[in-house]
């Protein structure tokens, strides 16, 4: 696996006040009930791993979070604000909330340091120069300052993940979605994302992350998810989860991925 | 030599010299087989037959200067035509002695075009540069300008408007009330006027005698009308093709009804509407120019033309970029003018300077209904009694400044699609 696996003292979130809450999300498309009766709620600094089969809902479920994809029945809380069709009301969400794509989707006709600075600069009507040195500083922790005057195009595969995960971090989120971050990546350039990944989930910043990095999932998660045809199947800590799965279906779906 | 060498060490070697240089080349390109060295030569005898023929008619045996037409004859191309007619082709029947205004006129569209196609000019300055090169044109060629009040006020309240909903975000607190200040000003004056309140006054500028629309000919109307009716068709198309991708279903249908009935009729008939029938449908004793109703013509035109080719760029962008623009929590016209336009201008750079270039040409369609642009003002030039005859010499001369604008467009592309994908591509 990428990350080290050791074990971390297990943090304890039982206090700290909630951040997202779901409540019987229901989502539909077409007549395929991608999503079924939701219920989830992410603690403040909670880092939680959804994993499953493809097609299982997993990227809906965060895309729903942040509005990319409307659910259909229940409610969505996300700090304190209720997800509706009230445009502002998205857009107060979105703010709050980075996300990392798989496909990493940077502005390719935008230098690297435009593509961190143009929403603190548009959003939060930053000055310039100030979003400038808050990019500078998040581009030296994820390891490439030296690339801001670039184009997404010139650069690498992992060194565009961190970009986009700098580019997230760069309107100060209080919550990060990342939507299988390693998945389009070359092997040899997965560890230096998680590696990123890890350090901030260290740093305390609350994390839903869909992967299949299951050594990403030892070393950080608080809770790993496992989802099957738009349902929880079942939630547990890391350790309990891969040592003991209980239900057949995640079984089967560890069988798969750890085998080989 | 080379094979003691070890893996590694060896010398990057020069290519054989049979493949390199001219003579290289045309071994390898004209020369590669024996049924490739005589399809070259013989086609090089066919061109430079044809070539020899026709520098004999266009130069050696060619007249430049003559009193008539009378003096031509039997001999090769009649160039003395076009050194008599060449101020009627470019500049109609504006009159004579005036025809140093179409020329700086010219001068000042090409200088204004020539600025704009500077990538560094493309900020705050582009305005003012379209401003004052527009203004000295239309003064130029109209010689007096009256703008009436309600005109001014009109303007007023608009860039007040825009400058309120554009700048409304940005802009400090004083220059968000000037903006206010600006569109007050202009609303208030606008009601005073209409209520009769203040007089019907305009603002008079007339340096120049005045020269009607209808005695405008030649290369400033063909100028005027491309320039013009691009770059109001261009903002035009790209909202039209924003309007086609709305998730309103009003705004949509109009956008979609609009572009199909326009691209649905030929632009012939547009102009014929514009030109014939819209005066019916006016109330009597209000006329609207004839130039002004086919420059609107063209520019419904090609907007249709244009918003298409624009909706093509934005269906090529991947929906990762709109995703991301809208996790980012930009609104609607952020992420449209910051991330989605200029990604898809960008894809439709070619289709786009080919439409330019098609609309370049079809503004000579304008003579259908009188109105005397480049090609007509040649056509014209050949019905003198004189000088009849010679058509080919007119054609070939319209053709070559016809050429030499398109031809600099298609250049100008190719630099532009270099220009903007530097550092973009690998």
């Amino acid at each position: 696996m990428a990350t080290n696996a050791a074990t971390k003292p297990r943090q304890d979130l039982s206090g700290a006040p909630s951040l997202i809450t779901l409540k019987g999300v229901n989502k539909w498309f077409g007549q395929f009930h991608v999503l079924s009766d939701i219920n989830l709620e992410v603690k403040l600094g909670e880092k939680i791993v959804v994993c499953g089969p493809s097609g299982s809902g997993k990227s809906t479920l965060i895309r729903c979070i942040n509005r990319l994809e409307e659910h259909q029945q229940g409610d969505i809380i996300v700090d304190g604000v209720t997800l509706s069709n009230d445009v502002k009301n998205i857009e107060a969400i979105r703010r709050e909330v980075g996300m990392v794509f798989q496909s990493f989707n940077l502005f390719p006709h935008l230098t690297i340091l435009d593509n961190l600075t143009l929403a603190p600069i548009w959003v939060k009507k930053m000055p310039k120069k100030d979003a400038e040195e808050v990019a500078m500083n998040l581009l030296t922790r994820v390891r490439i300052p030296e690339q801001a005057a670039k184009y997404p195009g010139q650069l690498s595969g992992g060194q565009q993940q961190r970009v986009a995960i700098a580019r997230a971090l760069c309107m100060r989120p209080k919550i990060m979605l990342f939507d299988e971050p390693t998945s389009a990546l070359d092997p040899e350039m997965v560890k230096e994302v998680l590696d990123v990944m890890v350090e901030l989930a260290r740093e305390g910043m609350t994390m839903i992350c869909v992967t299949h990095e299951m050594g990403f999932a030892r070393a950080v998660a608080d809770r790993v998810i496992f989802m099957d045809r738009g349902e929880i199947v079942e939630q547990n800590e890391p350790e309990e989860f891969f040592a003991h799965p209980k239900n057949e279906r995640t079984k089967l779906f560890l069988g798969q991925i750890l085998h080989h | 030599m080379t094979d003691a060498m070890p893996v590694g060490e060896r010398r990057q070697l020069a290519p054989p010299v049979v493949d390199t240089g001219v003579l290289g080349w045309a071994r390898k390109n004209l020369f590669s087989s024996w049924g490739n060295g005589l399809t070259t030569v013989v086609l090089a005898l066919v061109f430079g037959w044809l070539l020899s023929r026709f520098l004999n008619w266009a130069l050696f045996t060619a007249t430049f200067t003559a009193a008539s037409g009378a003096e031509c004859r039997g001999h090769g191309a009649c160039w003395a035509l076009i050194h008599e007619k060449y101020r009627y082709i470019f500049f109609g029947s504006f009159p004579y002695e005036q025809h140093w205004r179409p020329l700086f006129a010219v001068i000042a569209m090409l200088a204004m075009l020539v600025l704009s196609s500077d990538r560094r000019m493309w900020n705050k300055r582009l305005l003012l540069i379209w401003g004052i090169g527009s203004f000295v044109t239309f003064l130029l060629m109209f010689g007096q300008i009256h703008i009436p009040l309600g005109l001014i006020l009109f303007v007023a309240l608009a860039a007040g408007g825009l400058g309120m909903i554009m700048r409304g975000v940005l802009a400090t607190p004083a220059e968000l009330n000037g903006w206010r200040a600006l569109a007050a000003i202009g609303a208030i004056g606008l009601a005073l006027r209409l209520t009769g309140v203040l007089p019907a006054w305009s603002f008079v500028m007339a340096p120049l005698s005045y020269v009607e629309t209808g005695l405008w000919g030649g290369i400033p109307v063909t100028l005027i009308l491309a320039t013009y009716g691009l770059v109001f068709a261009f903002p035009f198309g790209i909202l039209l093709a924003l309007g086609r991708r709305s998730n309103l279903p009003l705004i949509k249908g109009l956008c979609v009804g609009f572009i199909e009935l326009i691209r649905g009729v030929p632009l012939i008939s547009l102009l014929i509407m514009a030109s014939v029938m819209l005066p019916l449908f006016l109330p009597s004793g209000m006329t609207i120019d004839k130039f002004l109703r086919a420059q609107v013509a063209v520019i419904l035109f090609a907007g249709a033309y244009i918003a298409e080719i624009i909706r093509g760029g934005l269906q090529s962008l991947p929906k990762g970029q709109f995703e991301a623009a809208d996790a980012m929590g930009l609104n609607y016209f952020q992420k449209t003018t910051l991330i989605i336009l200029p990604q898809a201008l960008r894809v439709v750079i070619p289709p786009l300077i080919n439409t330019f270039i098609g609309f370049f040409k079809d503004t000579s369609l304008v003579l259908i209904i009188g109105i005397f642009d480049f090609l007509n003002t040649a056509n014209q030039a050949l019905v003198d009694p004189n000088w009849a005859g010679f058509p080919g010499e007119v054609y070939l001369f319209a053709a070559f400044i016809y050429f030499c604008f398109c031809y600099s467009m298609s250049r100008y592309s190719k630099h532009l699609e270099i220009e903007l994908n530097k550092g973009t591509r690998r």
